[in-house]
């Protein structure tokens, strides 16, 4: 082939890459459209793999039975690679799209898209992950924690902590966590209710990617020898872990992981449930099977003659996303109740997502109130332990010094 | 034959060293300067408008990086790190002196470009792989020293927020002032590259990648061009990340990781290595990419997938397609879109006399 036939052949492989396909679909008479930004090839793979199509699992329940008031639901699901240029090209489309809700994805992504969603007027929501400050529905009106900040898990971490041990003052308390932003919020807390309760906290950071921890496990076990361990780690991060506390020979009874690192996926990938025997968890819903909701999900699949997909056995992540989905199909059905049956807008959402209480899906959902000035709901966790080889509940909603939590919140806000 | 390079003659030296000689070049860059300015932002809508501010701080950056790998050879995976330089300089100083962007922005760059000088320093003892492990290594410190500094970062969550950038009491607020506030900083790097490349420093450049042994015997003070090649990279990297943080409102060290500077380097190898148009074109295509696959899946996929197997697989064809292509252009064409282009520039330049 000719040097010009090589550069041509370049040149039409290239463009017929960037063509743009036909006419994009009109959108129908009652449709809402929802945004949905995952991560399916970053570094939190194994947890958008499989919340995100447990979002869009329970949206095409919903749509089954009628959609929400009478209106389809239509989800744009968009890959954002935990890059935050993907993240805002994203939010761009679902805005262009008339997008009323968005389920944001990842920290970082959270912060950057925080203006623009006010802006936007979309209602973001970042729940179990993002700034705990959003907590704060008169700072960040369009940001949504909707499930305990990392603030409140730390606090009701520390609750456990003492439940287990019966007192604080003079224990000791480990903290391993990922050294990013994420990891170090619930420093605050922790330092906070150190301070308060009398127990010596010491925390030991785990650098990027989080694969390697032999020296700070070594250190925790062998020189600080805490009553205690507060995992925080998220990615690939917490099997490891588990493999190293497993392998020095420290009980696992005596560590509580925050909600990332809860999943059983990070469990099996330690080898196995059978060998984390007292691995306790914080969860911000529901775990395992047995609720009514994910039976519907299943009857729907049997219905269309398909078998129930195999994310729904990664029970903790999956039920995250059918949570969030939940809680964003109520927000939009409050919403166009309170218009009478009319399309809603993103303030529209807004209000009807600050005005969900008493919402629990049978057990599902915390019994979590928004409002106006809380984002976060409450900040509900469950701690769920593994005995017999899977999760058990060990300790149903609760919330872990919420007094103090709201302290800090308060004092973030003030300080800005 | 619309190409027309006879009788175009010069009476002076100034308009013989213009950038753009020809009259068709002159036409086809006023062409394109109405099209940018004058047709896009006022036809487009605005979600069209924010790929293109996205691809302008893309290009920005490629181009700095461009400047060090392609033209002066030294390879550098720090880019990132440069560019949170920039970012959290510009951002410290916006929020705690309240300067304005016309002064965070020279000062985040200028900052990158002392930052990138230290880290620059091993390139004049080794080449090549060290460098890159030298230039990774720059990358994670500067990460770390930026997470435990609370200094610099602004607290635990390492994010400091700025305001929209303001001028005579105008704020860039929506994409489409972005627009021209972005348009402006890509002009003015392409413009900037173009006149250094070709200079003497550009080509005292171009002597150290190619031969700089030989460079330094006939009087190239190496070591003073290579760090004046990081210098300057770095200074477009600053901009870049402030860019960014101007763009997002926020600046954030969790933005600009090693995959961010992976990234850079994928755009100038795909687009062409020393070459302003190879960044320029890199920069669009890696940009574009994912989201044109995934408007392309989404007419297309429907036909054979269904809606929940559509995620996976976009995201899993977008991994898969970039990957492919920068293989195929590895192959095809190893000097990357540019090449492409000036081979069909060059068939048409004699068209229809092809010998």
């Amino acid at each position: 082939m000719t040097r010009f036939g090589k550069s041509v052949l370049g040149i039409a492989a290239t463009t017929a890459v960037l063509a743009v396909g036909g006419a994009q679909a009109f959108a129908q008479s009652k449709e809402v459209v929802f945004g949905l930004q995952c991560d399916r090839t970053g570094p939190t793979a194994p947890v958008g793999t499989v919340l995100c199509p447990g979002y869009q699992d329970y949206i095409a329940l919903v749509n089954s039975k009628g959609g929400v008031e009478g209106y389809k639901i239509k989800v744009l699901e968009i890959d954002n690679e935990y890059k935050v240029p993907p993240a805002m090209e994203a939010h761009e489309r679902f805005n262009k799209e008339g997008a009323v809700v968005e389920f944001v994805y990842g920290t970082p992504q959270a912060a950057a898209l925080g203006k623009k969603l006010e802006e936007d007027k979309i209602l973001g929501t970042t729940p179990g992950f993002g700034t705990s400050a959003a907590a704060d529905g008169k700072r960040f009106p369009y940001i949504f924690p909707i499930a305990a900040s990392y603030w409140s898990q730390a606090g009701a971490a520390v609750e456990f902590v003492k439940e287990k041990l019966g007192t604080l003052k003079g224990k000791k308390i480990a903290y391993l966590f990922y050294d990013n932003p994420a990891g170090k919020e619930p420093l605050a807390v922790l330092e906070e209710l150190a301070k308060s309760e009398g127990f010596e906290l010491r925390t030991f950071a785990v650098p990027a990617p989080g694969l390697e921890m032999g020296a700070q496990v070594l250190d925790i076990t062998g020189r600080f020898k805490p009553d205690f361990i507060i995992a925080h780690l998220f990615g690939r991060s917490p099997s490891v872990s588990i493999k190293e506390l497993k392998g020095k020979g420290y009980p696992l009874s005596k560590v509580i992981s925050l909600v990332w690192g809860s999943a059983e996926a990070d469990i099996i990938a330690a080898g196995g449930m059978g060998i984390a025997e007292g691995y306790n968890t914080l969860q911000f819903a529901g775990v395992g099977k047995d609720f009514p909701v994910l039976k519907e999900i299943e009857a729907m699949y049997k219905a269309q003659g398909k078998p129930a997909p195999k994310e729904m056995d990664s029970t903790v992540y999956y039920n995250r996303g059918v949570l969030s989905a939940a809680l964003h199909v109520e927000a939009v059905r409050n919403a166009i109740k309170a218009k009478g049956g009319a399309a809603p807008t993103g303030e529209d959402v807004k209000k009807g997502m600050e005005s969900i209480k008493g919402f629990t899906l049978g057990g599902f959902v915390p019994p979590m109130e928004l409002s106006p000035t809380d984002h976060e709901g409450g900040g509900w966790v469950q701690i769920w332990t593994v005995k017999g080889g899977k999760l058990v509940k060990v300790k149903d909603w609760f919330q872990g010094y919420r007094p103090v939590i709201q302290k800090q919140v308060a004092a973030d806000a003030s300080k800005s | 034959m619309f190409h027309r390079e006879s009788g175009v003659f010069k009476t002076t030296y100034a308009a013989d060293m213009a950038l753009y000689p020809l009259p068709i070049a002159k036409w086809t860059v006023i062409a394109l300067a109405a099209l940018f300015v004058l047709i896009i932002p006022l036809t487009v809508h605005e979600y069209y408008l924010s790929i293109l501010n996205l691809i302008f701080i893309a290009i920005v950056g490629a181009l700095g990086l461009n400047i060090l790998v392609g033209y002066t050879g030294q390879i550098s995976i720090g880019h990132g790190a440069f560019m949170s330089v920039g970012a959290y300089t510009a951002a410290n100083l916006a929020v705690r002196l309240g300067l304005p962007f016309w002064l965070t922005l020279p000062a985040g760059g200028l900052m990158a470009a002392l930052i990138g000088v230290i880290v620059g320093m091993p390139s004049l003892r080794i080449k090549g792989l060290y460098l890159a492990i030298a230039t990774l290594a720059g990358q994670l410190i500067i990460e770390w020293t930026i997470n435990h500094v609370p200094a610099i970062s602004g607290g635990a969550q390492a994010s400091i927020e700025v305001d929209r950038p303001s001028l005579f009491g105008f704020s860039f607020a929506t994409q489409g002032h972005l627009y021209f506030f972005l348009l402006f900083f890509a002009v003015l790097a392409i413009v900037a590259t173009l006149n250094l490349v070709r200079s003497r420093i550009g080509r005292a450049f171009v002597a150290v990648r190619d031969q700089d042994i030989a460079a330094e015997i006939i009087g190239i003070n190496i070591y003073r061009y290579k760090l004046l090649a990081f210098a300057i990279s770095s200074f477009y990297a600053g901009v870049c990340g402030v860019l960014y943080t101007y763009y997002f409102g926020i600046a954030n060290y969790e933005q600009f990781q090693l995959v961010v500077s992976i990234d850079y380097l994928a755009m100038i190898i795909i687009g062409g290595l020393g070459s302003v148009l190879g960044s320029i074109l890199g920069a669009i295509f890696v940009t574009l990419l994912p989201i044109a696959i995934r408007i392309f899946m989404e007419d297309v996929g429907a036909l054979f997938f269904s809606s929940a197997e559509m995620a996976n697989v976009i995201s899993g064809l977008r991994l898969g397609v970039f990957g492919g292509l920068i293989i195929f252009f590895l192959i095809v064409e190893p000097e990357g879109l540019n090449r492409l282009w000036r081979n069909i520039r060059s068939y048409f330049r004699v068209w229809p006399f092809s010998y």
